[in-house]
């Protein structure tokens, strides 16, 4: 659904006297099959931003190529715009329309007739639990009620993709998970979704697969599942006491599933596994037969941060 | 075709968020009709004419230009809100047409300006200026042409520097010689040769000219036809532009 090759994008910034060249987008591939939620996850300034609006059209790209719905990007941009829509990062309603106004525009300027339009706009509002607000002016809408109208605004012309930039920043909690069924929703009824965020749960829970970018690159690419995989396998933690700890380790230090054992200094042991849920009954097993006391066993599974991590030597939560 | 129903469908749209606007509105009214009442009885002593209708003939033609050019030439700064609203990307990543946006958008103010311009005709109708009906829509031509270029150069201009801070002084420097070498207020017949001629360099002197003459019935004036070419080509040309701001990326 959308193919790109060698995608690139530097800004010049003059600072002073200075022009400064960021390389926002360095080279980009990706492929995105239909029917999937696509997930780009990387730290502010990583080159999301940027790479959405290339695919959306609205910036040229400096060099690579990209295909998108069977459209390719450079030479008819005139299509893509055709297939896809796009809600951008920093909102897109007018204060003094109203939601159900703007909707109707929307698809007015997609071509779609009035009645039509006026239709889908009904359509929309209801989908996404907007009727009450429809005909008040945006300016007066919460948050979370302006991110439903511009996501609704994104597919009312009912595009093969849709690009979602950061679609649940801002929101809260509840707003969020409503959220996640709406772009979930979506995925049902055929859509191709693309998402940014910078939360690793978002990525994790709601995306088929993910592309971690750092400075304009794309570092890893991959079901969540699977990028985890990759990494480090699961952590069995076992609490023991202190004292029996010792006779633990000699017990399990040969277990041909233990790829890596470290002792606790409060009691117990951490066990470095390939896969935590057929370890846990062989460890409680052996541990069991030996008459030893167990206090607690945790299954630790590596997150999309342990991915980042290892792929960039950085946290994404401290960066 | 598409190109139409787009520029409508934009213009609609404008128009509708104008209308709604109550201050606007007041103040759109309210403005010409205080130049007519509170300056124009200035002139008749002024200008040495010999009645008010005289006067008239001189002043309310310099005073429609005058609304045309500042009516458009200070759009920009809307256009900037919509930029930052995000609603200008909003419409780029769709398939409208880019001279839609645009054209929509200046023909807007071509019809506030026009709606101003008739209450100003009317209003001076009783005070006795006359003027064929003719002359009066060739005029309304020449004004309709004035709005759509000031209008379609600030669009271009605001999209180009994309913010206030940088459009004010811009269009206020432009604004200033325009309005003071047009002879909009008093005719340029008062002014010394060496201004007169760097008047013939400002496309608004020759478009009050043939207003002017338009006003006063003389139809068949050369000021007339050569307004309205000078005043036609650079309104496409600006229109070009403008639209091109518009195709270009943005923010
Ligand atoms: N118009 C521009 N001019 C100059 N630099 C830019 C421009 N747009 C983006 N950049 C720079 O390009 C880099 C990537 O920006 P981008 O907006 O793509 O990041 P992002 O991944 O979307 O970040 P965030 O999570 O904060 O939205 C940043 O360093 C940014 O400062
Ligand atoms: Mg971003």
């Amino acid at each position: 659904m959308i193919e790109t090759r060698g995608l690139r994008k530097s800004f010049r910034s003059r600072a002073g006297r200075e022009t400064k060249t960021v390389e926002a987008v360095r080279g980009v591939d990706l492929d995105v099959p239909a029917g999937e939620i696509f997930g780009f996850l990387g730290p502010n300034g990583a080159g999301k931003t940027t790479t959405l609006r290339m695919l959306a059209t609205l910036i040229e790209p400096d060099g690579g190529q990209a295909t998108i719905a069977g459209a390719d990007l450079l030479k008819d941009p005139g299509e893509v715009r055709r297939r896809i829509g796009y809600v951008a990062q920093g909102g897109s309603t007018w204060d003094e329309s109203t939601g159900r106004e703007e909707l109707v525009l929307q698809a007015r300027m997609y071509g779609i007739r009035k009645t039509e339009a006026q239709r889908r706009a009904a359509r929309a509002l209801e989908a996404f639990q907007l009727v009450e607000f429809a005909d008040r002016k945006c300016k007066t809408y919460s948050g979370g009620q302006r991110r439903r109208v511009e996501i609704a605004l994104g597919i009312i012309h009912e595009p093969k993709i849709v690009f979602l930039d950061e679609p649940t920043t801002g929101l809260d909690p509840q707003s969020r998970a409503h959220m996640w069924d709406e772009i979930r929703r979506l995925r049902a009824d055929g859509m191709t979704v693309f998402i940014t965020t910078h939360y690793l749960d978002e990525a994790d829970a709601l995306c088929d697969r993910i592309a971690i970018m750092d400075h304009g690159e794309v570092v890893a690419e991959g079901t969540p599942a699977d990028l985890k995989r990759e990494i480090s396998g699961d952590v069995v933690q076992v609490g023991l006491d202190v004292t029996a700890t010792g006779e633990a380790e000699k017990l399990l230090d040969g277990e041909e599933y233990v790829n890596r054992l470290e002792l606790l200094d409060e009691g117990g042991l951490r066990l470095f596994v390939d896969e935590g849920a057929t370890a846990i009954p062989r460890i409680l097993r052996r541990v069991d037969a030996a008459g030893l006391d167990l206090r607690s066993i945790e299954l630790h599974r590596p997150s999309l941060d342990d991915v980042f991590l290892t792929k960039t030597g950085r946290s994404l939560r401290e960066s | 075709m598409k190109l139409a129903r787009d520029t409508w469908l934009i213009f609609q749209r404008q128009l509708h968020l104008l209308l709604r606007n109550p201050v606007w509105v007041f103040v759109g009214v309210f403005q010409p009709v205080m130049y007519l009442l509170l300056f124009a009885p200035l002139l008749k002593p002024a200008l040495g004419a010999a009645t008010q209708a005289e006067a008239y003939k001189i002043f309310v033609p310099g005073l429609l230009v005058l609304l045309a050019i500042f009516g458009g030439l200070f759009q920009g700064f809307g256009l900037i809100a919509e930029l930052r609203a995000g609603v200008i990307e909003r419409s780029r990543v769709t398939p409208v047409s880019r001279l839609a946006l645009l054209l929509g958008r200046s023909l807007r103010d071509v019809v506030s300006l026009m709606t101003q311009a008739v209450i100003i005709t009317l209003l001076a109708l009783l005070f006795d200026l006359r003027v064929f009906i003719g002359d009066l829509l060739l005029a309304y031509l020449m004004l309709a042409l004035i709005a759509l270029m000031t209008s379609a150069v600030s669009y271009g201009v605001a999209l180009k520097v994309k913010s206030e801070d940088a459009l004010a002084p811009l269009m206020n420097t432009v604004a200033q010689p325009v309005l003071l070498l047009s002879g909009i207020l008093l005719p340029l017949a008062f002014a010394p040769g060496w201004l007169q001629g760097v008047a013939k360099w400002n496309p608004f002197s020759w478009a009050v000219d043939g207003t002017r003459a338009l006003f006063n019935g003389d139809i068949g004036d050369d000021r007339v036809w050569q307004g309205l070419s000078i005043i036609a080509v650079l309104a496409a040309a600006g229109v070009y532009w403008a639209a091109r701001q518009f195709a270009r990326s943005v923010r």
